[in-house]
């Protein structure tokens, strides 16, 4: 799901460049060779950043204005593409799919993460370390594999669930079906991210002063009270941070999906999510240009939700970091 | 599809390398005149097939002027997305590829395909009729047939036994039997009918004489939803609707137990489906059999392929002449393609093995003794040559495995699935620039 955040890179640049500006004019000609130290220290970063990103970024946009077909070659269709994709009644079912899913799923895994976080922190608990670690794993579980676990989990003919129903002479449970499966999608994500965001939470919990909990418990504060007065204002920019993540990471939702179509391909179609879409649409269809469309579509949506989300929580008055 | 011949690793063992190798270090020091003269010619070789370096150090034994970089680039669909983008930049292709069957005419459509027919042709009368079909269009030809797989059933004796069941000679009796045996055992089903994989239903399609595609030039003609479709599709809807059957897909967890644990007690299956059962299908063995695929029309017997690759050389290709001598030599060779079938398990398309004792009679403990590959044998006998593939293959399966398999699951009927299809395959030609006939 989320990995880094790309935004960081040019934030941290500008924060250099008006620190810069504000030194004494006498210094300008040194200062401007300094201007290029930092440059070339991120140099590396910002080749790679070329190389990988914006080249291929740039390539896409380039396929995305044209039409390849199997019969009469390349066509120039301007922004042709992008308004197909506009009326494409299979890429909006995907987008609308994945909010069903962000907003239910978001919430609990934060939420868990967050408890987990505390919980953790506050030194109560034995072996923190092996808490820390096995509630961390499921994320380096590669999806293969996690995907062969909850194959197994969910399976509605051989499944442990299945089986107890019937040992019970209960009707099974039917985690595959059309309604089920958002769901079934959401508890595999929540089970492999809620660790990852669990340690953000946990490492930001750990930069916080322990003279604030002292003074607390002097001022009479019980746990509860430190945790959601002190904690968790505290904690602010980790959560923007992580609602940012996943609300990228759950519009880009691919991996959990994919592999659970092959165990439900009858729900889990071509275009379920969009990016499963824009796959198929390359892999399958050859439709090359149509899916540099939907994808440039797909990064302004997330572009409009993570932008919108952060105008609105500043706007509130937010302590952003 | 795509996860069948991976798992045919059986047949490797150490003695069988040192062997090829010790072949091809002998020949390796006979001198060659022709490797002096003009130094080795290197070719890239694409294919997924387990320990095919076997066969591949026989060819280089013949053939000291040529080297062979053997490639693996993924099964199926992984590599054709490869090739597709290498032949997109033109640079990075192999000079022969492994491709299936069904995607050769959709490589042809691209025109990546080099015409080996000067090379090939001598060898026409060697392969069954309807692969040689496959890859060719008159005189030339676009890949050499290697392995395929006429379609049959495996049968749970044991399982059949208990409920007085026998062996279905019509589609009719099979629904019978469907019926019956759901009725006595309601957790028991016949069959898995796998809807959502479009392969296996194109088979059986295609053995009920459904011709969907036909292509002219730029014109092609699509009929998915004619007479032939509607029968097939009321046929299955029936026994989807009694829930005497199930839908599921193939190939996953829950399908390899089933199979196993007798709650399917047929596989509608192809050549490679033998072997390939005995794979997974460990406490189960001893009480398989293989008998026919049922019948539409018990007098005139018809079957079907489903699955089966070709090796195709590329237009691109800088040794055009020795490429297709590569291509050619891998799948006539006798002693190469007896390998095979000995080694990897391949269901051969040459005759001169499908006819052969070795191969036919050779009995199977899995299967009670039974000869099974006789059964498969017959079977490519009756496949129909008539059979065509769309120019946009794994489009047209995909949709077809997305569409068949969500209104097998109860979304909507089968017929409204073959509608719709239409509907979908003719929109899609008419945006690839095709003219569209239906």
């Amino acid at each position: 799901m989320a990995n880094v955040n790309p935004a960081s890179g040019p934030a941290a640049v500008t924060a250099r460049g008006s620190a810069a500006s504000s030194r004494p004019p006498a210094r300008r000609r040194r200062r401007r060779r300094a201007a290029i130290v930092p440059y070339l220290f991120l140099s590396p970063f910002l080749l790679l950043f070329a190389a990988f990103l914006v080249a291929p970024l740039v390539y896409a946009f380039y396929t995305s204005v044209f039409r390849d077909t199997l019969v009469g070659g390349r066509h120039f269709v301007a922004f042709g593409n992008y308004f197909r994709v506009a009326t494409d009644a299979n890429f909006w079912a995907g987008i609308a799919n994945l909010l069903v899913f962000g907003v239910t799923q978001v919430p609990i895994m934060l939420a868990l993460a967050l408890a987990l976080g505390i919980v953790l922190d506050r030194g109560e608990v034995h072996a923190r370390g092996l808490f820390r670690l096995g509630f961390f794993i499921p994320y380096a579980v590669p999806s293969v594999v996690a995907a062969l676990i909850w194959g197994y989990i969910y399976g509605p003919a051989f499944g442990p669930f299945t089986q107890l129903a019937k040992g019970l002479g209960l009707p099974p449970p039917d985690f595959l079906s059309d309604r089920a499966m958002l769901f079934s999608l959401a508890n595999i994500v929540t089970w492999e991210f809620t660790g990852y965001n669990m340690v953000i939470y946990y490492a930001a919990l750990k930069a916080i002063p322990s003279d604030l909990r002292e003074a607390a418990s002097v001022d009479g504060a019980n746990s509860w009270q430190y945790a959601l007065l002190i904690q968790l204002p505290l904690l602010w920019p980790a959560i923007l941070l992580t609602i940012i993540f996943s609300i990228n990471g759950t519009l880009q939702l691919f991996n959990e999906p994919y592999q659970m179509r092959s165990i439900a391909p009858e729900v889990i179609g071509t275009h379920y999510t969009p990016n499963i879409y824009a796959y198929f649409l390359a892999a399958a269809n050859q439709q090359y240009n149509y899916a540099a469309a939907v994808s440039f579509v797909l990064g302004f949506v997330i572009a409009a939700i993570a932008g919108g989300f952060t105008l609105a929580t500043n706007r509130r008055g937010g302590t952003s970091g | 599809m795509n996860d069948k011949v991976g798992l045919r690793r059986d047949g490797f063992n150490r003695r069988d390398v040192l062997k090829t190798a010790g072949a091809s270090l002998a020949a390796a020091a006979l001198p060659s005149a022709s490797a002096f003269a003009q130094g080795p010619v290197q070719l890239t070789l694409w294919s997924w097939l387990p320990n095919f370096r076997d066969q591949v150090d026989l060819f280089e034994a013949a053939h000291p002027n040529i080297k062979v970089n053997l490639v693996n680039a993924g099964q199926g669909g992984d590599e054709y997305t490869k090739l597709r983008a290498a032949l997109k930049a033109g640079s990075g292709l192999p000079d022969v590829c492994h491709i299936e069957f069904q995607l050769v005419r959709s490589f042809e459509q691209l025109k990546a395909l080099a015409d080996i027919g000067p090379q090939a042709n001598a060898h026409k009368d060697e392969f069954a009729a309807w692969a040689w079909n496959q890859v060719s269009d008159g005189d030339r030809v676009y890949a050499m047939p290697w392995d395929s797989g006429p379609i049959a059933i495996l049968y749970r004796n044991d399982v059949f036994e208990q409920h007085n069941l026998a062996a279905p000679k019509t589609w009719a009796e099979f629904a019978e039997q469907a019926i019956k045996l759901h009725q006595a055992a309601p957790d028991v089903f016949l069959t898995d009918a796998t809807f959502s994989d479009g392969g296996w239903t194109t088979s059986l399609l295609w053995q009920a004489g459904w011709r969907p595609f036909e292509v002219d030039g730029d014109t092609i003609r699509i009929q998915v939803n004619g007479d032939v479709a509607k029968t097939f599709a009321a046929y299955w809807q029936k026994l989807l609707d009694a829930k005497a059957i199930e839908a599921k897909p193939g190939f996953v967890t829950e399908w390899y137990t089933s199979l196993d644990e007798g709650r399917y007690a047929t596989w509608i299956t192809a050549g490679w489906g033998p072997v390939f059962l005995t794979s997974f299908a460990k406490k189960s063995s001893g009480k398989w059999r293989a008998a026919p695929i049922p019948q539409w029309d018990a007098t005139k017997v018809a079957s079907a392929n489903w699955g089966g690759s070709t090796l195709a050389v590329l237009a691109a290709s800088q040794h055009p002449k020795e490429a297709a001598e590569l291509a050619v030599w891998l799948t006539v060779d006798p002693k190469a393609t007896e390998l095979y079938t000995t080694k990897q398990f391949l269901f051969p398309t040459r005759k001169a093995i499908l006819d052969s004792p070795g191969f036919g009679d050779k009995p199977f403990d899995f299967y009670g003794g039974q000869a099974v590959n006789k059964v498969f044998a017959e079977s490519a006998k009756a496949v129909d040559p008539s059979f065509q593939w769309s120019p946009f293959q794994d489009y047209v399966n995909q949709t077809m495995g997305d569409e068949l398999g969500a209104a097998a699951a109860g979304k909507r009927t089968l017929a409204a699935a073959f509608d719709s299809l239409q509907d979908t395959f003719v929109q899609y030609a008419k945006d690839q620039g095709f003219t569209v006939k239906t």
